[in-house]
């Protein structure tokens, strides 16, 4: 397979110069750790619970892009689709604590659970005290009884939004899990792949698809999904994946949810919107409503082609949260 | 002519050897990761074992002890992944009894992987069985404690089979853990590249004391 064309110097250095062209891109909200790939805002309210965000770096503007106000307040960041080193999350879990403690957010990976919890071992031994909530959202990873064997995919958006918003303004660190973790249990996703993206260190794609086929359920590390076919048109994809997402929480007649179609790094929003097309279609037909619509490239994986759908159905507590303003680089809500 | 144990400053060049054979494998584990997760984990060990050298040259080690903690906190920040933790876990983990002792012999490499063996479990839940390094690390770790008495470059050769052999067999489990879980029966044929690793750490210590 042909090696993928990448703007890029040395592949070495593609996380840190990464994001140090983030941080300037914040406009001096947000600085980076000596020597670490680690993030934190520049100002935190005295008191706050710190909300500390991460995971392996090339899945941008996942998971250092939100970073913002009602959002993450640091991210403790990988190299390529790895997980951070405990180092570097102990150093932004110290960062942000201000008394209150701090919550780890992030997608449910055997690399990262391995790095983080050694870091959070780490900063209790200092007397901070840290809780985690794990993302896993991705339908197709595992069946439901296996839940918590499932993967974090772009379902990250909306549970990170609830989370920083909670996070403002509760100073209580069990307040802000216990809405977190409703978020992330009222949150469901389910991806599908057209072609892989590449190692940016490398350029070697990360699996291979047949010019003819689709794989539905590929992870965003580009790990081999639940089953390939040869490609269909948008409709039929769509309505197998909302089949499985809505039955899985399920969704029924009279929901509000939040809808995000995520492009993975090549889909076009043309594609995207003939796909919310089908997917309103669909909820209509449920009689779900949807409250909002976010579109657009929020958990890539270089140039992977394909889009994943998530839903995250709402209650009142969830609606003020989602409703709050919200401003990062990577998504806004006004 | 073999070595039957080593100097504090010898072992330190077996975990060179180690740290440069890791090195030129990388291309070895890439494809070996391609084919049952990201394919990270050839970078990830270049990566690590570039710090090992970087870090094992600027301040050599003056205890076994000393060696081990210094490998396995450059792999648990520099290899990121699980990876990192593992191997750091595994390094660390096994200086846990060490004291100030300043000779590397089969004992020595015996306590090494059978107490980071320990450590390894504690930390990443895993058993023999599901596809992950502990599937080359458990029988050479039993190899290891048989061959205690026995002269270094007598016991690491058998140690570094044992792996080897523990590794084959990963071919026919399927993933327990780790980006592997998702691939279920698909998994089956392929093994496990944390296992590869472990093998190709064992086989370079072998070479360093036979080849001595």
């Amino acid at each position: 397979m042909k090696k993928a064309k990448k703007v890029i110097n040395n592949p070495k250095n593609v996380v840190p110069e990464l994001l140090e062209g983030l941080v300037e891109a914040y406009h001096g909200k947000i600085r980076k750790l000596e020597g670490l790939n680690g993030l934190v805002k520049t100002s935190l309210p005295e008191g706050k619970v710190g909300l500390l965000i991460g995971g392996g770096s090339g899945h941008e503007p996942l998971f250092h892009g939100f970073i913002g106000e009602n959002m993450g307040d640091g991210a403790a960041c990988g190299n390529i689709f790895a997980a951070p080193s405990p180092d570097i999350v102990l150093a932004v879990t110290e960062a942000l604590d201000q008394g209150n403690g701090v919550m780890y957010l992030y997608g449910n990976y055997t690399g990262d659970i391995l790095n983080f919890d050694m870091a959070a071992e780490m900063a209790e031994e200092q007397g901070i005290r840290v809780k985690t909530v794990l993302i896993w959202d991705d339908v197709a990873s595992a069946p439901l009884h296996r839940i918590h064997e499932r993967r974090g995919i772009a379902g990250d958006v909306f549970v990170i939004k609830i989370a920083g918003a909670i996070s403002a303004v509760s100073g209580d660190l069990d307040e802000v899990v216990r809405v977190t973790t409703k978020a992330r249990d009222n949150t469901r996703s389910m991806g599908v792949a057209l072609s892989a993206g590449s190692l940016p260190e490398t350029g070697e794609p990360t699996f291979e698809l047949g010019d003819d086929e689709l794989e539905i359920g590929m992870g965003v590390h580009g790990e081999p999904g639940v089953g390939r076919e040869k490609m269909l048109p948008a409709d039929a994809v769509v309505e197998k994946m909302m089949d499985m997402i809505l039955a899985d929480l399920p969704f029924v007649s009279g929901d509000e949810v939040c809808l995000l179609i995520n492009d993975m790094g090549a889909t076009t929003m043309m594609e995207l919107l003939i796909v919310n097309r089908k997917i309103r279609q669909i909820l209509r037909e449920k009689n779900i409503r949807v409250h909002d619509t976010v579109m657009g490239g929020f958990a890539t994986t270089q140039e992977m082609a394909g889009f994943s759908i998530t839903l995250m159905k709402l209650d009142d507590e969830l609606k003020r949260c989602y409703d709050m303003p919200a401003a990062s680089f990577g998504y806004k809500w006004v | 002519m073999g070595k039957s144990e080593l100097t504090i400053t010898e072992a330190t060049a077996m975990f060179l050897h180690v740290a440069a054979s890791m090195l030129e494998s990388e291309n070895l584990l890439t494809q070996a990761d391609k084919a049952v997760g990201d394919g990270d984990h050839g970078i990830g060990m270049s990566r690590g074992f570039a710090a090992v050298q970087a870090k094992l040259e600027s301040a050599p080690p003056a205890t076994v002890a000393d060696l081990l903690k210094t490998t396995g906190m450059a792999l648990i920040t520099s290899v990121g992944g699980a990876s990192g933790v593992i191997f750091g876990t595994l390094y660390r983990g096994g200086a846990r009894n060490m004291g100030a002792e300043t000779v590397f012999d089969a004992g020595t490499l015996a306590r090494m992987l059978g107490d980071g063996l320990a450590a390894v479990q504690e930390r990443g839940k895993a058993k023999p069985g599901d596809k992950t390094m502990v599937d080359a690390l458990a029988p050479a770790a039993a190899t290891a404690a048989e061959m205690a008495d026995s002269p270094l470059d007598q016991a690491l050769p058998p140690v570094a089979e044992a792996a080897r052999l523990g590794l084959e067999k990963t071919k026919e489990m399927i993933a327990a853990t780790g980006k592997a879980m998702a691939l279920g029966p698909r998994a089956l044929g392929h093994v496990d590249p944390g296992a590869v690793s472990m093998w190709l750490m064992l086989k370079a210590m072998a070479e360093y004391v036979v080849d001595w």
